[in-house]
């Protein structure tokens, strides 16, 4: 069938325009379907035929001729033997035998050997290589990981104005708890809309605190009871002492009478041994320590003056500004003071002027924090301005140890009450530092930014483990230590006790030296004024002491600030030349 | 011929040497003070591992050349020193 249209067009309208116009569907075509043809073709089922644009590859395989291989055992009889000697005969073998030693090559060759033979059996017999050395000792394991600390939890103060985290203490039982004191210390920046209140937290709630604590005036200090562990007392701005039972609410329970109490902050109140386990005492600038019974806090039981000169003068007291207390030694405390001193009292003495046992004088600025390493009591560790410094006791005119000068001032520091020899401390720009000094001592074993603003105060919890650092703009961090930093190391306690010692004797030579200079110098200046009648040789006046004090600080500096530029210069320069190098290459590859 | 007999006679008294075994390149054993059937078995066994081990170090470096194999065993240790085709075989205790 043919299919065919046809399209006429009269030749006097070619090139005229097209007119279209719509015109209905028209059915041209209709093929129906033939069945007859479907008897030409096979029914298949439907194939999927896969095609790709590649190489054709066919793939043969062939087998190798057969290799084969049989198992078979061999039985090792006298073998070797030349064809006419019988291995059984004795007679032949021996005769056989006595042929070869005769033979030449054998001689000489069995001397070789021999020599050579000998010396290896002489080898073995001098020293027996496979011995087990160290078969008794045990498999010493070393923390090879860094020492690192990870931070947990961070409890923000949820005030507007935000206030200084000024004191941390743990919950006694499960250290689940943590009491943060909140005042604002800056002078005179305290503002009307300062919130009052300090809070317990739940650590493991940082969005909230557990419990607010409502003090007349904002808290500086605050303590858990240690052997109570629902009571806290607390110091505050204004001098006055307060006690809080958690089961009682947010209203201190007690509170001090403003008269009776201290004229300053309270900075340090820790709660003492006793039968009751009511008795607490404070410290605060005013120069005075305090004793009290938290169930009778109209008026201290007991006072101190500070006054170096022991006449119990308030005028010349020293401020104190943190305390220490040991349970082990109940009768024996120390006083950390606004000027670099260090107070050891004695509550027991029967006047007042014998309460003052002797003073360690040793920091350029206020005493921030104080105590005793809790497993060698007679070693105390200080921090003020910008070192850390361990005392021993019996060594009265200098610390036996102590860190180099800090870059910023450090506020305050604990011992680790797991390891005796290692110890934290925070300072001014946000770093908390964990010191082992069995490790190393020049610098701290792990340092770590907390955070930007100021750190004001640490608490280490009882494991060792976890260790909360407050900073001024209220928010008190809580960070957990790697285990190589809180477990007990062998011999530590051994190894640290030798370390104070060979420290206390070093400094107690060098004391005697001085000691011995200063004798001689005296009785050589005496024999000298007696000779010559009062010449002053060798002394210089105040002023010029002074001048040359200032000559040598302002000559190290500018060394100092020398060598520093010189260094920025040389990696200016090394910058300066890579980055030639580098124009340079770009300009090369570019042409 | 003497002084071979006197060499072996100061091996064998040397301190803890239990055997001493001569080989030759058949692997005969000449001289023993072990019973014959362990000269044998050692005789045999040893000439296959010592010509392996030399054909081992002379693979590594032709130059070099295979002076002691030493086989320390729990009980004792057995020392083959190879010669010119002759094996020398000594069996000691080390003694600690």
């Amino acid at each position: 069938m043919e299919i065919v249209h046809v399209y006429t067009k009269l030749r006097a309208e070619f090139g005229r325009q097209c007119l279209f116009s719509d015109r209905p569907a028209e059915l041209l075509v209709d093929v129906l379907p033939d069945p007859s043809l479907g008897l030409q073709f096979i029914h298949k089922t439907p194939r999927d035929q896969a095609l790709q644009a590649c190489r054709d590859m066919s793939e043969h395989q062939v087998n190798t001729e057969r290799f084969e291989s049989d198992s078979c055992g061999i039985n090792h009889v006298e073998g070797g033997w030349p064809k006419d000697v019988n291995p059984q005969e004795m007679e032949q073998t021996i005769r056989f035998r006595k042929k070869v030693e005769k033979d030449e090559s054998y001689i000489n060759s069995t001397l070789q050997l021999g020599s050579v033979m000998e010396h290896s059996i002489r080898q073995n017999n001098a020293v027996d290589i496979y011995q087990e050395y160290f078969e008794d000792e045990e498999e010493v394991e070393e923390s090879q990981e860094p020492p690192s600390a990870k931070t947990i939890n961070v409890f923000r103060d949820p005030n507007e104005v935000k206030r200084t985290v000024t004191c941390l203490s743990w919950h006694p039982d499960s250290g689940r708890k943590l009491a943060a004191a909140y005042s604002c210390l800056e002078f005179q920046k305290t503002s009307k809309d300062m919130n009052l209140d300090s809070y317990i937290w739940d650590v493991e709630n940082p969005n909230r605190p557990e419990m607010t604590l409502k003090p007349t005036s904002p808290l500086v200090c605050l303590e858990y009871n240690p052997k109570d562990s629902h009571t806290l007392v607390g110091g505050s701005y204004n001098g006055q002492i307060a006690y809080w039972d958690t089961r009682r609410g947010s209203q201190p329970v007690e509170l001090s009478s403003v008269e009776q109490s201290h004229r300053d902050p309270v900075y340090k109140i820790i709660w003492l041994q006793s039968k009751t386990g009511t008795d607490a005492f404070s410290a605060s600038t005013d120069g005075q320590v305090l004793w009290w019974d938290v169930r009778k806090l109209s008026e201290p039981t007991e006072r101190l003056v500070l006054d170096p000169g022991r006449e119990g003068n308030l005028d010349r007291a020293l401020g104190a500004i943190s305390l220490e207390f040991e349970s082990t030694m109940p009768t024996k405390f120390l006083v950390g003071t606004e000027q670099g001193v260090v107070v050891s009292c004695n509550r027991k003495a029967k006047t007042p002027a014998e309460k003052i046992v002797c003073t360690y004088d040793g920091h350029h600025g206020p005493v921030y924090a104080l105590q005793r390493n809790p497993f060698f009591p007679k070693n105390f560790l200080t921090v003020g301005d910008w070192t850390a410094r361990i005392w021993s006791e019996d060594i009265k005119e200098s610390s036996i140890m102590w860190t180099k000068y800090q870059m910023s001032y450090l506020t305050d520091a604990c011992w680790s009450p797991v390891r005796p020899s290692v110890f934290f401390t925070v300072k001014m720009d946000g770093v908390l530092d964990v010191w082992d000094i069995l490790f190393k001592q020049n610098d701290p074993t792990l340092s770590l930014k907390v955070c930007d603003e100021a750190l004001y105060s640490l608490r280490v919890q009882d494991n060792g483990r976890l260790v909360a650092c407050g900073s001024q703009q209220g928010g008190a961090t809580l960070l957990e230590i790697c285990s190589g930093l809180s477990t007990l190391q062998k011999n530590e306690k051994s190894l640290l006790a030798a370390m104070f010692e060979r420290e206390t004797k070093r400094e107690k030579i060098l004391e005697a030296r001085q000691r011995e200079i200063r004798l001689k110098e005296r009785s050589r200046s005496e024999q000298s004024r007696e000779e010559e009648g009062g010449r002053e040789e060798g002394e210089e006046s105040p002023d010029q002491l002074i001048a040359r004090a200032e000559n040598d600080f302002y000559s190290v500096v500018e060394t100092e600030m020398r060598r520093r530029r010189e260094k920025e210069d040389e990696e200016n320069q090394e910058k300066g030349v890579c980055e030639e190098k580098e124009v340079k290459d770009e300009a090369e590859t570019s042409q | 011929m003497a002084e071979v007999e006197e060499t072996l006679k100061r091996i064998e008294a040397h301190k803890g040497v239990i055997g001493t075994i001569v080989v030759n390149a058949e692997g005969i054993p000449i001289r023993t003070n072990l019973d014959n059937s362990t000269a044998v078995q050692y005789a045999g066994l040893l000439r296959h591992l010592t010509m392996l081990a030399r054909s081992t170090v002379r693979d590594i470096d032709p130059q070099n050349d295979l002076i002691v194999l030493r086989i320390r065993t729990k009980k004792y240790e057995i020392m083959v020193t190879p010669e010119n085709g002759f094996l020398l075989i000594v069996i000691q205790n080390p003694c600690e």
